[in-house]
């Protein structure tokens, strides 16, 4: 499985289009927790869902602001890296390719999940690391002292965030295999983060209980609750403390175990074309 | 002793569709064994099947002697229809990545894009490849392995004639350095000039299989003599009734080829003007033809 991995990892850091969802990723976030929020309060703007004061931009609250975004935004981006990690074999047939050499499809498979794990993770070191500059550089400019939250807590933070974008990124991994292809599962996989989850919440839990109570159960106000819990703002989209935040670790937890091997049983078992 | 492909009433169907049905398939050690069949006759599905990539409905398959299971394709190489690689890629780092899964050394990759005649390009994005670099270097990657058993899919297809000539000269050298290829093609002059042995495959039925000649049939003569009825009839004294037929304004002779001279004594003698006299070799197209139609009649 090591020669796998070292192979996926190869593929993942020389596809341009990584990089490209790592910058996205970035960009998102620096835009939308630290920019913006800044600007508006450099600026004496106000506008809704924006009660963001400027202690809340301070190094001290960088495990949350660096959070924030993995249920909704920063996760589909992650599920995209997942989808184009494994349904790129189908888009160019390079399955044959691959396991003619002697792997079996198991050891491919678990070689691109392990990739995809060590991406989660890098992609969440990143957003931290560029969190951390960004509310340094705000502390600066407003004189504000730098306190920077206890490495208990930034290792919680940055396993929880790791937990839930690896779990996004099986789900990626799952609708490939699944459709065995690229365009659909991303297609389909945005829609249920961006729209779906967000209609489920705002419009269908509030009217139906039994909606209210499913919702306890999906990946997605699991991943905010969790987040919640380590602090992220509450105005983000998707954050919510729908359940506790342990109750929420151990879904997402499922959720990354389920997604992957269900993956694996559907590779396993169906004819490559 | 271990055949290195064997297969055993292979069958694969897809809900009603038939697309192999009851193959025994054998290849033996260190030939080149020809796979011909028109398009859709199955062909692909069968390496498919060889190669784990399709699960059969029915029926065995062994690679070198091993059954499915991990570690079959150890000493098996492959390129089945058609090459597909990384576009972003460079050729070389395609085959660095693959030589990775296939655990074998850095030095393989510069070894089969030398074999291929790619190394000048093997830097450039496989993107940007030409449809026959493309298959050289489909061919380099199932060489990796250095394998004892190759399993070619349609080789020369994209390739220019200088390539396809190559090609062909590659795989005879891999055939003569104790490699088994199995190669299938619907190019009967390119299994002709380079198969030990062929197999003929049609809707899913091995219908034939033996070496060229063999499916050539027996070999006979064609004569051209003046006037022809008493050619064919001094003919037909001389070898039997059955064994000459009038075709085309001349006699094709069911006997052997070395009975020439003899045969041409004895017209002369009998007061024939004798135009022409040659060995006659059924073309290995007409026999395919023949096959495939006789096949076809057998499934209907």
């Amino acid at each position: 499985m090591s020669r796998s991995f070292r192979a996926e990892t190869i593929k993942l850091v020389r596809r341009p289009a990584s990089w490209l969802l790592l910058a996205i990723t970035l960009a998102l976030a620096l835009i939308f927790t630290y920019l913006f929020p800044y600007a508006s309060i450099a600026g004496g703007t106000d506008g809704p869902n924006n009660d963001r004061t400027l202690p809340m931009l301070l190094p001290d609250q960088l495990v949350g602001n660096s959070l924030g975004g993995l249920p909704v935004f920063l996760g589909s981006i992650v599920l995209i890296l997942g989808v184009l990690t494994v349904g790129g074999e189908y888009g160019w047939a390079t399955w044959k390719t691959v396991l003619t050499q002697g792997p079996s499809r198991l050891e491919v498979y678990a070689g691109k999940l392990l990739a995809l794990t060590a991406a989660a993770l890098a992609v969440v070191l990143a957003v931290f690391a560029v969190g951390a500059v960004a509310s340094v550089l705000i502390a600066v400019a407003e004189s504000q002292p730098v306190r920077w939250p206890g490495p208990g807590d930034l290792l919680v933070g940055i396993g929880a965030g790791w937990l839930i974008a690896t779990m996004w990124a099986m789900l990626g991994a799952v609708l490939a295999v699944a459709l065995r292809a690229v365009a659909l599962p991303v297609g389909l996989g945005l829609v249920w983060m961006l729209a779906v989850q967000n209609l489920l919440a705002a419009i269908a839990a509030p009217l139906l209980d039994w909606v209210a109570q499913a919702q306890k159960g999906l990946p997605g106000p699991n991943a905010g609750s969790l987040v919640a819990a380590l602090g992220a703002p509450g105005d983000t989209p998707g954050v919510a403390a729908t359940v506790g935040g342990g109750q929420a670790a151990v879904v997402v937890a499922a959720y990354l175990i389920a997604f992957a091997v269900v993956g694996a049983v559907l590779l396993r078992r169906r004819d490559i074309g | 002793m271990n055949l290195p492909v064997q297969t055993e009433g292979l069958t694969k169907r897809y809900g009603g569709l038939t697309a192999v049905q009851d193959l025994h398939l054998t290849v033996r050690a260190g030939e080149v064994y020809g796979f011909l069949g028109p398009n859709g006759a199955g062909k692909t599905t069968t390496l498919r099947m060889l190669l784990g990539l399709v699960r059969p409905t029915a029926g065995t398959v062994r690679l070198l002697g091993r059954p499915p299971g991990a570690g079959r394709l150890t000493g098996v190489g492959a390129l089945i229809e058609g090459p597909a690689f990384y576009p972003y890629l460079s050729g070389r780092d395609n085959l660095r990545v693959l030589a990775r899964y296939a655990g074998v050394g850095a030095d393989r990759v510069a070894l089969v894009l030398d074999l291929v005649d790619l190394t000048d390009r093997a830097g450039d994005r496989y993107a940007g490849y030409s449809l026959g670099m493309k298959q050289r270097l489909g061919v380099a990657a199932a060489l990796l392995k250095d394998p004892r058993l190759l399993i070619l899919d349609e080789p020369t297809n994209g390739l220019d004639p200088a390539g396809m000539a190559d090609m062909r000269t590659l795989i005879r050298r891999l055939g003569a350095g104790g490699c088994t290829v199995l190669v299938s093609s619907h190019l009967l002059g390119e299994v002709e000039q380079i198969c030990d042995r062929v197999g003929v495959i049609s809707r899913g039925r091995l219908i034939a299989e033996g070496t060229v000649a063999e499916l050539r049939g027996t070999a006979g003569l064609r004569v051209l003599a003046d006037p022809l009825d008493e050619a064919a009839a001094r003919t037909r004294a001389l070898v039997g009734d059955d064994r000459v037929r009038v075709v085309d304004g001349g006699l094709e002779l069911a006997v052997a080829p070395e009975r020439a001279a003899w045969l041409n004594a004895e017209l002369v003698s009998a007061g024939l003007a004798v135009r022409e006299l040659r060995p006659r070799e059924r073309d290995l197209e007409q026999v395919f033809f023949d096959l495939i139609e006789k096949g076809t009649a057998d499934v209907a």
